[in-house]
């Protein structure tokens, strides 16, 4: 089993390291090619959720993204804000997506969470085991 | 790729040509630019995607955020997209029934309910 670590400050500039490093990690893992579009973009929405968590609620704490590719390829996006897991994840009716009342910080959540839910198969969202924070933990199947 | 942006006007629309990744770190940049058109005067507004290779949530945002801003003013707005990976962002997203969606420019302009001689 072969894992990849990797910790960045919560900046948005940072994002986009991760997904460069998720998809050349799933793609070493085996990961079919044509799920890497939908790889990359799960791991970008997994991080961009734990940087506002983090500057939402001013935590200077590095994000952290594990990657592991044995039995399949599995990603855990950890971030340490003081909410609880799992909350928001209902995606949005469409007549309620161009509300006026609806925030932009609300519907970016909402659709962010209606895009890991629709790529991710096996997408898991709940509290880390220790300390503060949640796991976003997805998994992908690998062709060998 | 960086975020790329132009602007060029076709008959009475304002079209934003935009190419590269659209997400968290390069989305206020699109924001900006869709906020100085539309405080610009322009109403009819049409954001062609045929050159993004990325788009994230926060890139639905201020797509969604521009076409309230023009539907209150009176506008239009509509997107230009022929790329199946993009357009199952939108699907998944339910955004497809949010957004005019076109496979080309001049399809968009067209169908443009708000276009004088419609």
């Amino acid at each position: 089993m072969a894992t990849v670590r990797l910790s960045f400050s919560p900046a948005p500039v940072h994002v986009r390291t991760a997904r460069l490093v998720g998809v050349a990690v799933a793609r070493r893992a085996g990961v079919r090619e044509d799920l890497l579009d939908e790889v990359r973009l799960a791991i970008g929405e997994a991080c961009t959720r734990a940087v506002a968590l983090h500057r939402q609620y001013g935590v200077t704490d590095p994000v952290l993204v594990e990657m592991s590719d044995s039995p399949a390829y599995s990603v855990r996006v950890v971030d340490r804000a003081p909410i609880e897991a799992g909350i928001g994840l209902a995606a949005l009716p469409p007549d309620e997506l161009a509300n006026e009342s609806l925030t932009d910080e609300a519907l970016t959540t909402g659709v962010g969470f209606a895009l890991l839910a629709g790529f991710v198969e096996d997408l898991q969202v709940r509290p880390v085991d220790e300390g503060i924070g949640t796991e976003v933990r997805m998994v992908w199947p690998v062709g060998r | 790729m960086e975020l790329s942006l132009a602007t060029r006007t076709v008959g009475e629309h304002t079209v934003l040509e935009v190419g590269g990744e659209v997400d968290v770190y390069t989305a206020p940049r699109l924001r900006e630019r869709l906020l100085e058109l539309i405080d610009g005067g322009a109403r009819r507004v049409i954001v062609d995607l045929g050159r993004v290779d990325f788009l994230d949530s926060t890139g639905l945002g201020v797509l969604v955020g521009a076409l309230k801003r023009l539907r209150a003013a009176g506008g239009s707005f509509a997107l230009v997209c022929d790329k199946e990976p993009l357009l199952k962002i939108f699907r998944i997203t339910a955004l497809d029934q949010v957004f005019p969606l076109h496979p080309t420019v001049d399809a968009a302009v067209s169908a443009d309910p708000t276009r004088t001689g419609a």
